[in-house]
């Protein structure tokens, strides 16, 4: 055992100086079976396929360091609330690794089913709320439809009777809520190496080895690695990296901004969503409140934001709960999202044979994170995609299979 | 960020509403290949990081739609004309 009362002693008294570290910092090999880009997505599918599927000659490679790409970049919030046939099931299997995720890498990911409400404002959203918890409940989501004294019960300090947005009720799911980000990739990163896969950090990769048709390896920083299949989970930079294998996506790269407040007692319950506008908050077990809305709106590739969405973001939050106005900002930051043309996510096969890819996560990529890697290692090793993640085909936008939430058609910024 | 508007100026990033990639051109829909054209001209896009070319519209300014060369990675504008007579 790595961790326990006693190690904590024994370190406390020594200084911290004899930890260890919790994973293998490993130099990549030769050849590998299995090659992953991406230490977010690719940590999780690369766990799974060594303890579901019995793989071991894996290697994960990240171009920086595991917890520093978007994994560290987000608000940390699980939730399954959606529409759609096609993305239900999904987020649902994803809602249900969270639930034993603890369990499952032994690592606590501080896993807080603390609910997510997302409240109404009118008679018709009351009426598209109740359509979508209904779906939900059709296929087995737990989801609850609020009156507005249920909601105010919930949380007394809302607006509720702002002239424009008063609060007409809230769409419940309970079994939503937060996740400790970080400790989800350190926690996947040590469960994976223990079983064998090697985690490589700081090795890019620079290009792909494809002949005939079929890939046979990576070249990277660290020189070319062999492989018998590669598979791509680096949203933010998917474009990039397959168009080092020829390809176009059907994906935009965006930036989404997200925002901490000071340290706070306890205050908010859950997560609370505003649905006159597009604001979503929580918090933090250190008591920061965590914050965010809409994507910037134009292609970036800067890991930063623009003030007017900052000022969008903020009105939208006082708008709903005024009492925010009190608290200031601590710090904002941005991560880069794989926009996609119909706001769902892409798990499949490439036209390159042993290619894989794992993209357009938009803003939803971090709870997505266990399902999102077990279909792909399902995908991976047994070549055929996962049942809840057949629909996220590459080519469903050429057949008019579009999985598209908002129903807002091929406009990336508005998903 | 601001936008250097051919009309207005720099005005601020608020002014602006984004359509998104100015290179793509619209297919001939009598052509042959149109279904695969219009697929790669509905869905398939280059996302550079850097040196991109991109449809604003200045819609709380002059209404007019301008075609802006924007670097991706830092957020700078390269150039800025009006879109007019250059759509393809």
């Amino acid at each position: 055992m790595q961790f326990s009362a006693l190690s904590l002693a024994y370190n406390a008294l020594t200084g911290h100086r004899h930890w260890k570290p919790t994973w293998r910092d490993a130099a990549p090999k030769d050849a590998y079976d299995i090659v992953i880009i991406g230490g977010g997505h690719g940590l999780a599918a690369s766990y799974y396929l060594a303890k579901e599927f019995g793989f071991r000659n894996i290697a994960v490679l990240d171009k920086g360091w595991i917890g520093g790409g978007n994994i560290g970049r987000n608000t940390t919030i699980v939730r399954s609330n959606y529409l759609l046939p096609g993305n239900i099931p999904f987020y649902e299997l994803s809602m249900k690794l969270w639930e034993k995720l603890e369990d499952d890498l032994n690592y606590n990911t501080m896993v807080s089913q603390r609910g997510v409400l997302n409240l109404f404002h009118s008679d018709a959203q009351r009426d598209a709320y109740a359509r979508r918890g209904n779906a939900m409940r059709l296929e087995g989501v737990d989801a609850q439809l609020l009156h507005r004294e249920e909601v105010r019960a919930m949380a007394p300090f809302l607006n509720f009777d702002n002239g424009r947005f008063p609060i007409q009720g809230g769409l419940l799911q309970k079994r939503g809520g937060t996740v400790r980000h970080d400790a989800v990739a350190w926690g996947y990163a040590r469960a994976a190496s223990d079983l064998g896969v090697d985690v490589v950090q700081n090795c890019e990769v620079t290009g792909f080895r494809i002949d005939n048709g079929k890939v046979e390896g990576v070249e990277t920083s660290r020189g070319f690695i062999r492989a018998g299949k590669v598979a791509v989970a680096v949203a933010g930079n998917s474009s990039r990296v397959m168009s080092l294998a020829g390809m176009r996506l059907p994906i935009e790269t965006h930036v989404l901004q997200a925002f901490v407040s000071e340290g706070l007692k306890p205050a908010i319950p859950g997560v609370i969503t505003f649905g006159a506008g597009h604001f979503y908050i929580s918090q933090s077990d250190k008591g920061g409140l965590v914050f965010g809305g809409d994507i910037d709106g134009y292609n970036s590739y800067a890991q930063r934001g623009n003030l007017p969405v900052i000022e969008d973001v903020c009105e939208g939050g006082m708008a709903v709960m005024p009492m925010l106005g009190r608290a200031r900002l601590l710090r904002g930051w941005g991560g880069l999202m794989d926009m996609s043309m119909d706001g769902s996510p892409i798990i499949d096969r490439t036209p390159i044979d042993g290619l894989y890819l794992n993209a357009g996560w938009c803003y939803g990529g971090f709870k997505a994170t266990p399902a999102s890697g077990f279909c792909f290692a399902h995908l991976l090793a047994t070549g055929t995609p996962h049942p809840t993640a057949e629909a996220y085909r590459l080519d469903r936008f050429e057949t008019g299979h579009l999985i598209d939430e908002k129903g807002v058609g091929a406009q990336p910024n508005l998903h | 960020m601001r936008l250097p508007c051919p009309f207005c100026g720099s005005r601020d990033l608020s002014e602006f509403t984004y359509l998104g990639d100015a290179t793509a051109a619209r297919p001939d829909p009598d052509a042959p290949d149109a279904a695969s054209a219009f697929f790669d001209y509905a869905y398939l896009r280059d996302n550079p990081a850097g040196p991109h070319r991109e449809y604003w519209y200045h819609a709380q300014g002059c209404r007019s739609w301008l075609t802006v060369e924007r670097n991706t990675r830092t957020h700078e504008i390269l150039s800025a004309s009006l879109a007019s007579g250059n759509v393809q």
